[in-house]
This record gives C-alpha cells, sequence and structure tokens, in this order.
C-alpha cells in the first residue's frame, strides 16, 4: 500500500502531509521503518491516505454483523465480558480440588483441567516413573480420580476447559461423573481444550501419540458425539497458541490455524455432517504476544477471514456458524526470567491486546511461569490483572474501541493479506494434513522462531532486563515454588488406582474394553461413544490410550530439521 | 556463518559432538530444536533426538555416537530424572562426558543438578554466544577428561 494511492478531496491535506513529511524528515532523517512480527513495515504515522472510511460498511460492519471485524456479537463485552479461565492442575486430584475452591474463590468463573504429562502421554500412574507424577498437572486415571477433582463443585453449572487431546478420556471421564450424579449431559458446559491433533503434531508433540489416522478419525467421532449428546459443549479448539509458542509469527499462527480449521470441517463435511450445525460449536485458542497493534489487528483479520471462509467454502448460513469464537492466553514465550516482576507489566500490555481484539475468554500468565510452576500468590495477581482490567481500566466500555484507527484499519488489511497467503500456501499444499505429513508447516515455523531469536541476539528486537536494561539482581521476592507432591500422597495414588483396578466389575470393564477395540477397528461405529461407555465401565485413562495405540499405532512426531 | 562462531571449532582443532536431547514426558522442543541450529551453525556436530527419550537410550546414543556434551531440555520438570541419568552414564563409563540442562529450572534445583555433576544450566535469556561459547568450553574438557582415562 503505497502513501499516493489513495487520492483525497481534503482540502489542504497535501500540503500539510508534505509539511509534516518535511518537518519529521528534518528531525529524525529517513529511516528504514520497523517490521513487526509478522513482517510489515510499520510507518511512522497513519492518515486518511492508509484507509478510507468510505469502506467502513466493506471492511467492517457492526459488532455481530458481517464481516465481523468488530466482534461476533452485537455488544461484545459490554453484555457479557470474557470468561477468566486459568489453567491449573498439579498433584493428586485432592490437590486439584483445593486450588480449583481457591481461583473460584477468588473470581474466577470457569475451570480448566490440565493432566500431568503421564496423562497426555496416555499413561496410568502404575504405568510411570513416579518421579514425575503430578509434577506438571493432576494425575487423573480413573473415574474416581475425576469425581475427587470436582468434589463439592457443581459440574453442571460450571464451565470446564479440558485440556484434553485425543482420544478424549478426561471428557469421558468427566461424563461418567456426571453419569454419578445424574447430571443430565446437556448441562455439561465447556471446551476440549487440546483437541487440535494437528498442531500437537506440529508444535509441541503433547500428545497421545496415536499416529495421524487415529487421531483423525477419532476426533470426528468426537465432534459427532458432543453434536449428539452435549449441546453445552465445544469440541473443537483449534490451537494458534501452539503455533506461535513453537515460533510462528502472528499471521502465520492465524493462518495455519484456519487452514487447519478448514482441514477439520472438511473431514466433517466427508463424514457427512451439515457444516450448519457442526461448524457453531467450533472455537479457537490463540497466544497474545506483546507485540500490541499487531496482536489487535490479527484477532480482527481472523474474525473477517473466517466467515468469509465458512460461507464461501462450507456454504454455512447458520450466523452462529460465522462467530469467529476464541480464548486468549498470554505468551509466556515473551516473559523474562530476568526480573520477572516486569513480567506483570508485559501480561497486561498482552491482555489488553487481547481485549482490544475481541476475545470470549482469557488466562492471564503468572509472572513468574518462566521460573517455575505458577505459584500461588503469582497466579492471583495473574486473576486480578483482568479484574482490574474490566471493573477498573473501563476497557469494556466501547466495542472495538480501535475500530477505525487509520493504523489498526490499515494493519488489519495488511496482516489479513498475509495470513491469505499462508492459506493459499497450505492450500496448494493439498490442505493442513497433507502440508503437516509433509513437513512443510514444521519448516515454517521452525524459521520463524530461529528468525525472531536471531533478532533477540542481534538486539534488533529489546527484551528488557535480557538485551537491554540488564541490572545485577537476584530474585526480588522470596518464592516458594510449588513443589511436587510429597512421595506418599504419590505412592498413595498409585495403590489407590491399583485397588480401583482391582475392585471393579471385571466382566463390565473387559467388554467395554473389547467393544472399544472392536469399534476402533469397524469403519461405522462412534469410537468415542465407546470411549465414554468404557470410562463409565471403569476402564481407566491409560488402558483406553493402550487399547486405541494397538489399533492405530503410536504416532512419531516429524523432526524437521 | 559468522567469522564469530568459527574460532571456536579451530582453538579446539576438532569439532564438539553435541547430543540434544529430552527425557521424561514434556514434548515441548521450540528451545531445543533452535539449541541444536546454533550449535550446527558453529561448526559443531549435532545429535538430535525426538522428545521422550528413555535414561537407557540416551545412555546408548551418547556411547555410539561418541558424544563430549549431551544437552538436556527441560520445561516442566523433567530434570528431576537427571540424578537418574547421571548415574547411568557414570555406570557405563562415560563420566567424562558434560552434561548441561536448558529450560524452564527453580533456582533451588539448579543447585542440586550442580551438585550431581551437571556442568551448567541455561536459562530462558541465555544468548548464543553463551551456549556455543560454554559448550565449546565443555566439549574440550570432555575430550581431556576421556584421553585422561584412556591413558590410565
Amino acid at each position: 500500500m503505497t502513501e499516493q494511492a489513495v487520492q483525497l478531496p481534503l482540502p489542504g491535506f497535501e500540503t500539510a502531509h508534505a509539511e509534516w513529511r518535511g518537518n519529521y524528515a528534518a528531525q529524525l532523517g529517513e529511516q528504514a521503518n520497523p517490521e513487526n512480527r509478522s513482517g510489515i513495515a510499520v510507518k511512522p504515522l497513519y492518515t486518511a491516505q492508509d484507509w478510507d472510511p468510505d469502506n467502513y460498511m466493506d471492511d467492517l460492519g457492526f459488532p455481530g454483523q458481517l464481516p465481523m471485524t468488530r466482534g461476533i456479537y452485537p455488544s461484545m463485552h459490554r453484555g457479557r465480558t470474557w470468561t477468566q479461565r486459568q489453567l491449573i492442575g498439579q498433584g493428586t486430584p485432592e490437590d486439584y480440588n483445593a486450588r480449583l475452591k481457591t481461583i473460584i474463590a477468588h473470581g474466577a468463573t470457569a475451570g480448566s483441567l490440565i493432566p500431568c504429562n503421564s496423562v497426555y502421554r496416555g499413561y496410568d500412574a502404575d504405568e510411570v516413573d513416579p518421579l514425575l507424577l503430578g509434577t506438571c498437572g493432576a494425575v487423573v486415571n480413573t473415574v474416581d480420580d475425576m469425581e475427587a477433582c470436582y468434589r463439592d463443585i457443581p459440574i453442571g453449572e460450571f464451565s470446564t476447559a479440558l485440556n484434553d487431546p485425543s482420544p478424549f478420556t478426561l471428557l469421558a471421564l468427566l461424563l461418567a461423573v456426571a453419569k454419578r450424579r445424574q447430571v443430565p449431559w446437556s448441562r455439561i458446559s465447556g471446551t476440549s481444550n487440546q483437541s487440535d491433533y494437528i498442531s500437537h503434531f506440529v508444535c509441541n508433540h503433547m500428545f497421545f501419540r496415536l499416529a495421524l489416522p487415529g487421531a483423525r478419525r477419532v476426533l470426528v467421532d468426537h465432534i459427532v458425539f458432543a453434536n449428539k449428546y452435549l449441546p453445552g459443549w465445544n469440541p473443537l479448539s483449534v490451537v494458534g497458541q501452539h503455533m506461535q509458542q513453537g515460533g510462528a509469527t502472528p499471521a502465520e499462527a492465524m493462518g495455519l490455524t484456519l487452514s487447519t480449521a478448514i482441514q477439520y470441517a472438511n473431514d466433517c463435511v466427508a463424514r457427512g455432517l451439515d457444516p450448519d450445525e457442526f461448524l457453531p460449536s467450533f472455537t479457537f485458542f490463540f497466544d497474545i504476544s506483546i507485540s500490541f497493534f499487531e496482536e489487535i489487528a490479527k484477532f480482527r483479520a481472523g474474525r473477517r477471514i473466517w466467515q468469509r471462509i465458512v460461507r464461501e467454502r462450507f456454504g454455512a448460513q447458520n450466523p452462529k456458524a460465522w462467530r469467529f469464537k476464541f480464548h486468549g492466553q498470554t505468551s509466556g514465550v515473551d516473559l523474562t526470567r530476568e526480573q520477572p516482576l516486569n513480567n506483570i507489566a508485559r501480561v497486561t500490555a498482552q491482555a489488553v491486546a487481547g481485549i482490544f481484539g475481541g476475545l470470549q475468554s482469557l488466562h492471564t500468565d503468572a509472572y513468574d511461569e518462566v521460573l517455575s510452576v505458577p505459584t500461588e500468590a503469582a497466579a492471583r495477581i495473574a486473576i486480578s490483572t483482568q479484574e482490574i482490567l474490566k471493573q477498573e481500566a473501563g476497557l469494556t466500555d466501547v466495542i472495538d474501541p480501535l475500530g477505525g484507527s487509520y493504523y489498526m484499519e490499515s494493519l488489519t488489511n495488511e496482516m489479513e493479506d498475509k495470513i491469505l497467503d499462508v492459506i493459499a500456501r497450505i492450500d496448494d499444499a493439498g490442505g493442513m494434513y497433507q502440508a503437516v505429513e509433509a513437513g512443510l508447516v514444521q519448516k515454517m515455523i521452525g524459521e520463524s522462531a530461529l528468525a525472531f531469536q536471531n533478532k533477540v541476539d542481534a538486539g534488533e528486537q529489546t527484551i528488557v532486563g535480557v538485551n537491554k536494561h540488564r541490572v545485577s539482581e537476584e530474585s526480588e521476592l522470596p518464592r516458594v515454588p510449588l513443589r511436587p507432591p510429597p512421595a506418599q500422597a504419590i505412592e498413595a495414588q498409585v495403590e489407590r488406582l491399583k485397588r480401583y483396578k482391582a475392585d471393579r466389575d471385571q466382566t463390565a470393564a473387559q467388554r467395554a474394553n473389547d467393544d472399544l477395540a472392536r469399534a476402533a477397528d469397524s469403519q461405522d461405529e462412534n469410537v468415542f461413544e465407546s470411549i465414554v461407555d468404557a470410562a463409565c465401565a471403569g476402564v481407566t485413562h491409560g488402558e483406553i490410550c493402550t487399547r486405541l495405540r494397538d489399533v492405530y499405532g503410536f504416532g512419531d512426531p516429524l523432526i524437521v530439521p | 556463518m559468522s567469522t564469530a562462531e568459527q574460532p571456536e571449532r579451530h582453538a579446539l582443532g576438532f569439532p564438539p559432538r553435541v547430543l540434544v536431547t529430552k527425557i521424561g514426558f514434556d514434548g515441548h522442543d521450540r528451545g531445543s530444536r533452535i539449541v541444536a541450529s546454533f550449535l550446527r551453525d558453529a561448526g559443531m556436530e549435532v545429535i538430535y533426538t525426538p522428545p521422550w527419550q528413555e535414561i537407557s537410550q540416551v545412555v546408548r546414543l551418547a556411547l555410539e555416537e561418541d558424544v563430549d556434551v549431551i544437552g538436556v531440555s527441560s520445561l516442566s520438570t523433567d530434570h528431576l530424572l537427571m540424578p537418574k541419568l547421571m548415574t547411568a552414564l557414570a555406570e557405563a563409563g562415560l563420566g567424562h562426558i558434560q552434561v548441561v540442562v536448558g529450560g524452564i529450572i527453580p533456582d533451588e534445583d539448579e543447585a542440586a543438578l550442580l551438585e550431581i555433576g551437571v556442568a551448567k544450566v541455561f536459562h530462558p535469556g541465555a544468548t548464543r554466544e553463551e551456549i556455543v561459547g560454554d559448550t565449546a568450553k565443555f566439549a574440550a574438557e570432555a575430550r581431556r577428561h576421556r584421553d585422561q582415562e584412556t591413558v590410565s
């Protein structure tokens, strides 16, 4: 977009503009414009030449209306602010329950459950080195464990985001708890937070290592199941956060995420599902970096592109299918170990960007996340940050407050072009599934990660306390990192698991396990339905994963040098 | 290759051999991939593994590949397994290999790691220069120890 592109009928504009340019150059000389993280050169000033308000209806419209740039709901944060959803999980199910009650007392309006890494890998507690159990997430293997996680919490009235990759055993266990408590499944609400197996395959490999074709099959079955029985559940969260934390630029992360969503939607269509029915339950999950305006533009452009994709590629007529619902998490990669309290300022700026970007749900990182698993005090500050922004700073008074800013609109357009370029590259590669099988996406992200690190090392990207304004100081606060649960607590849990396996109705468990294998082998049965049946019949998380891997095989990440 | 990085190699007279790996359950590998690129760009021979390596696999690779340095990336408490790795290396007669850890390591755990013989812990913010320079230094130490062991 050149500055000469638009001729404006504004009397005096050209003269005044030329005068300003002269004065600016006299003070600073001719400088190269800095590039933002997505590689867009940012000018010192934006004017009516960069965005023409005559394009208002085409580019912006109104909140809740096409093209959705200004937000997906008519009232946005005035009507309902975002959901405060903090990631938690550590130790035993009892530890998790205690932590959950604390964050509810501090104002959290929804919960999330992060399982132990052993659970991520698809193992039960009795299959792994006990040293690592509960060090980084809650150890949840059985319906009894899940019951303990949610003791005294009315699961029918509390929204829960489960960090629960394919094959979604945690959701199965939660549904088993609901059945036990006689809470109808129709009242269970929340999100399968980590259902995006492609992002796991590409970026962080935190998946159960079902090989790709198996993960693909189970995901669609899971969506079918949720559409049928769980009206309050979002079975799919497409995770741009992994892409960006893995190194993708903001524009790449958005483009790759939309391409992933296109892949999943195509897979659902291939299964005979109706886009107007399944698309409204698609949600997104993004990283919010500290590149403030770029992030806001990323979200605005994402909303605009998504409504076009669902209407043009999938023919969606249902306005609910046009909504680009997303959860944002402030970026941990931007936080520094040096002068950790500075991270509170970073998280605040990131959170504001997410709010101005129109998010539906927000996780703010604890400032000490780069030091250890967050402490309770730091987690409380992270929640208070949201409260301050929401209740003191007046950020929710006006919908899309940067809309109409020449810079924001011009940047949104430029980000849109960058994002569309990425989508076109993935389309050319045959879609996201094929692009990740071929390693194309891994290569793109790896190169961007390295390029960013090189900018930091060269001092082109300032990081306060790291490559500028370094001070020699030891930690400023007494920090008491959360420690792994005591060995006895872990031993007790492993014992409890063994007792659980010994005491259950073996015939029912065996039958459910066999049914699961049969469903996985078949072409037409719903595998996720069998997983839920298995969980209800007392089969454990690790057993379900093992049985599925027997059929689908272990997947290995593609390491692209 | 910038000229600043090349002298490491020439000063040593050999390209250091470095195993970059992850043990435990975590799969996040942005850091380990970047570090592997740094070391390769500096002329080192890097053996890179996927995450989730068993301790025994790491020991076997270190032996087969005759590495000078092992770099373990740990972002979510997998470093708690380090004592097991250090013991296994010693038992396999690989005590000369210098081991470094990078990632999210709480302060008190860092002290414990150094205590059991880890040469250094790299935290977020560690620079390319620091990582490359220290790795070269540790590689030289490893070779010296190895040659001494061979002589004696």
